[in-house]
Formats: C-alpha cells, structure tokens, sequence
C-alpha cells in the first residue's frame, strides 16, 4: 500500500449535512411506489433512484377507504432484500412511533405522508429527533416551510394522489415555487409580512429571499402518470419526480417505469419525450379532482 | 493557458452541486448529457448518484460507447460516490447488469458502510492537501477494496481502507466533495488534468 496517512477524528452520524445529501443524490431521479418486493424488482430495473415502500398504492387506499397505517415491517424488509436502491417508507402524519418502527428498520427515507390517515390533527413530527431523514408533501410555500423547520430534509409538492391528475402538483408547484420567486424581490420590512402570511419562521423566509431557492431540495410528487406529466413538472421546477399508482395502475408497467425514468432524466428533449412515449399502452385510469370525496392533499398542518 | 471547459455527467444525481462548485473556482462547466456535449468538454465530473440509475441512462442515452472512448483516449475524470463506481474497473455488489468505464484500476463495493443510517462526516487527512483535513460527507458510499499498480491512494477510513484515489488524471473519492465548501479536491482535479 501506499504512504498513506489514516486520520480520523471522529465520524458523525445522522447530521444534517447527511440527511438532506441523500435527496441531492436523488435529483433528477424517479422515486417509485412498490407494494411487495416483486413490484421493488421491476422498479430497480427500469432504473428507479429508490423505491417507497407501502401497504396500497394511494389509487387503492382512495378506492378502499379505511384507516391507511404504516406498512408492515416485514413487507419492508422483504423489499430491502431484493434491490441495492434506497428504500423509504410512509409514516402517518404525526405518528412518532411508526415513524421509530421505521428508523429500527433502516429505511433510508421517512415520509411523513398524508396519503396515510393522519394520527395527529395538530402536529406533525419532530423531525430533528430522527437519525433517518424525512420527506413530507407541501401545497404552499408555508406549509413546505414549516415541515422544514421541523427538520423535513426533502419537500415534495403534493399533488393529489392516486388520481392521476396531474392538475394538482402543477398548482402545487407552481405556488411554491412561484412565492420564492416573489420572495426574491422583496425588501427587508417586506419579508417580515412574508413570514406572517406564510405563517412560517422569519429566518427561514430570509434565507429564502438571499438564496433564492428552498433549502431542501424540492421534488414532485401527486398525479404524475406519463413520461409527459414528469417532464412538465421538472420543466417547472421540480428536482426529481415521485411516481405512485402511475406505475403499477397502467397496462404494462414495466414500460411505463422505463418511460418516465427516460423523461425524467431527459426532460428537455421533446425528441426523446416523444420517442418514449410511444407505444406505452394505457396509463392509469385518472379521476377529475372536482368528483373527489377526500382530497389527501388537505390532510397536513 | 486557458482554463479547461469541464463537463459534468448530468443524467442523475447531485449536477447542480457540482456545476455550483466549478463556478466558485472560475471554471467553464458544460451539462453533458448527449454525444455532442462531450466533444466540447476538456474533462469530465462524474456526479454523486444512482450508479445503476447513472449506468441504465448512458445506454439509453447512447453515451456508454463514446464517453468510454474518450476516457480510453485519455480524458481527465473526477468521479464522486456513484461516479468512483463509474469510473472503477471492478463493481462490487453492483447489479449484474450494472456497467463501469474501468478508467482506474480499482475494485469499488457498493454501499459499503451500510444504509442511510449509517451515512457519516468525517474529517480525512488527504495526501496532497498538507494544510487541513478534508471535511468529508459519507452518503450510502461505496469504499475500494483494491488499487491495482499505479493507483496512488489519497486518503483511507480508519480500516486502512481507500476512499481517495488518483491514476494519472483520474480522481475518485467516495465521498461527496461537492457538499462542502471547501474545494480543494476540485482543485486538485483541475490541476492533474494535465497528467
């Protein structure tokens, strides 16, 4: 071996630095739900950048109704088993103790998601708590700020999921990152009014108006269920894209999850968007939002 | 002698880091993502990512064959993470269909510090950066398990194992230098391009 010096001082686990570095790595990437670790495989090879772990894609948790919990630990692991990619899973808003289930499991990523039923109609969990990180949806600017000061290291716009409308994330998206661009022209008394109409932290507000973008990374999520759709919402804005029913709910899945990662990844390229999207059989079947009984994305505080 | 113009393989994975790092030191950076984006680069960075996300997109992209032929010609890279995977003649747990450039004679594993849980910072001593330690961020990293002849290795874990290496203008570490401020290993790469 070479002349080498080993010099460690110490080594630092679950930092922040660390959390929120594994959504940067996740950029530009598709993030896919699985139900069992046949549907984990199938994600893999069509070159998800990780997969969520849950019980019911949320197409099926809308159908169902019921009370839609965390997912059963060994249905995790049998998962984590047969793919090397990240595996994250769904906690219900507030619900400290799956979210510890979770972190025992080692999930790579926690969301702390509304398209479980929520445990906690006040407050949601604190984040900072956790070695593992988490991700949780946002609809506005406020409500992506406030999961950030929770300790959120990763914001997805969340759309409305299950449906396959992409209408949703689109609004989503675009007032989140649509007030970050307000924020960037304000003044300094202008910011104070921001943080109180956003009903989130001042400082964070400032960090926003000096960086202009959020300081988690931002994904998408809710709706998306064509190579199309994913290329639209990067187009927008978002850094990487979450794909739920959109996958396994269409005629040949397989095809789909290939389709969108290619999109994803060349989201600028109207001839590669229209060479994958060709011949990829019928998408999942969508809903309007205006015949919804539930809108997942109201759950969230 | 004018500064290199340096790509950054945007398919996957942590680009705009990068890109924020080179503008900090003053270099021309280029997103590369098709076969004509290379011809204008003078090197190439290898970002943090998905390897086998990174691996499935250069074929689909039709940027495996002539990306491995500059790098044969003799290109300078810096692979971080995913990109040491990338750039690394031997992949360890990898998936079977998972491809690397073996434009340094390295055997990397994957994910060989566990899952996210595990993921540290950590202070390196590197070779060539007398001054201070590195701050160095550990995400899901891959570790080398073995250096071929004219591999120089950089820096280690307190194992004894590599996760800094350096053949002729290849520059592979398994953590993330784009996540710091400090930037001197992009330095470092810029300033071996020559070989």
């Amino acid at each position: 071996m070479a002349d080498l010096t080993p010099g460690i001082i110490s080594r630092t686990t679950g930092t922040d630095l660390v959390k929120r570095g594994l959504a940067d790595m996740l950029k530009g990437g598709v993030i896919m739900d699985v139900v069992d670790p046949a549907q984990a495989k199938i994600a893999e090879d069509a070159g998800a950048v990780a997969v969520m772990a849950l019980e019911r894609v949320p197409s099926d948790i809308r159908r169902d109704g019921g009370v839609a919990r965390m997912s059963d630990p060994e249905m995790i692991q049998g998962i984590q088993e047969v793919v090397s990619i990240p595996v994250m899973a769904k906690a219900r808003i507030g619900h400290i103790a799956e979210a510890q289930i979770l972190q025992a499991l080692q999930v790579d990523y926690i969301d702390e998601s509304e398209v479980l039923t929520p445990a906690d109609e006040a407050h949601h969990i604190d984040k900072w708590a956790f070695d593992v990180p988490f991700v949780c949806g946002a609809t506005n600017l406020g409500e992506a700020l406030r999961r950030i000061s929770e300790g959120a290291c990763m914001i997805r716009s969340k759309g409305e999921a299950g449906t396959g409308n992409v209408v949703e994330a689109v609004r989503h998206l675009r007032s989140i990152l649509g007030d970050i661009r307000k924020i960037t022209t304000a003044d300094q008394a202008e910011l104070f009014d921001w943080a109180k109409r956003l009903q989130a932290p001042l400082p964070l507000v400032q960090e926003i108006a000096e960086t202009g973008t959020l300081p988690v990374p931002m994904f998408c999520a809710g709706g998306i269920a064509t190579p199309a759709d994913a290329s639209l919402v990067m187009q927008l804005g978002a850094q990487a894209v979450f794909v739920g029913s959109g996958i396994f709910k269409s005629s040949d899945p397989a095809l789909m999850a290939k389709a969108i990662v290619e999109a994803t990844a060349n989201y600028l390229d109207p001839d590669i968007l229209a060479k994958v999207s060709r011949g990829l059989g019928d998408a999942m079947p969508g809903l309007e939002i205006g015949t919804l009984e539930t809108k997942l994305s109201e759950r969230g505080w | 002698m004018a500064l290199p113009r340096i790509g950054v393989l945007a398919l996957q994975g942590a680009v705009d880091l990068h890109i924020h790092a080179l503008e900090r030191l003053g270099v021309e950076s280029v997103e590369v993502r098709r076969t004509e984006d290379l011809a204008r680069v003078d090197g190439l960075v290898l970002p943090g990512g998905e390897s086998s996300t990174i691996s499935k997109l250069l074929v689909i992209n039709e940027l495996f064959e002539p990306l491995a032929e500059r790098l044969n010609e003799g290109m300078p890279a810096f692979g971080t993470c995913a990109g040491m995977i990338m750039l690394a003649s031997e992949i360890l747990d990898g998936r079977d269909d998972q491809l690397s450039f073996g434009a340094i004679d390295i055997s990397v594993r994957r994910n060989a510090f566990g899952r996210q849980i595990d993921s540290f910072e950590t202070d390196l001593s590197v070779i060539g950066l007398p001054e201070s330690p590195v701050h160095a961020v550990f995400i899901r990293a891959p570790v080398v398990e073995r250096v071929g002849p004219g591999v120089e290795i950089l820096a280690a874990v307190e194992e004894g194992r590599p996760v800094a290496c350096r053949q002729g203008n290849v520059l592979v570490t398994s953590f993330h230098p784009e996540l710091s401020p400090d930037l001197r290993l992009h330095e470092l790469f810029i300033k071996g391009m020559a070989g």
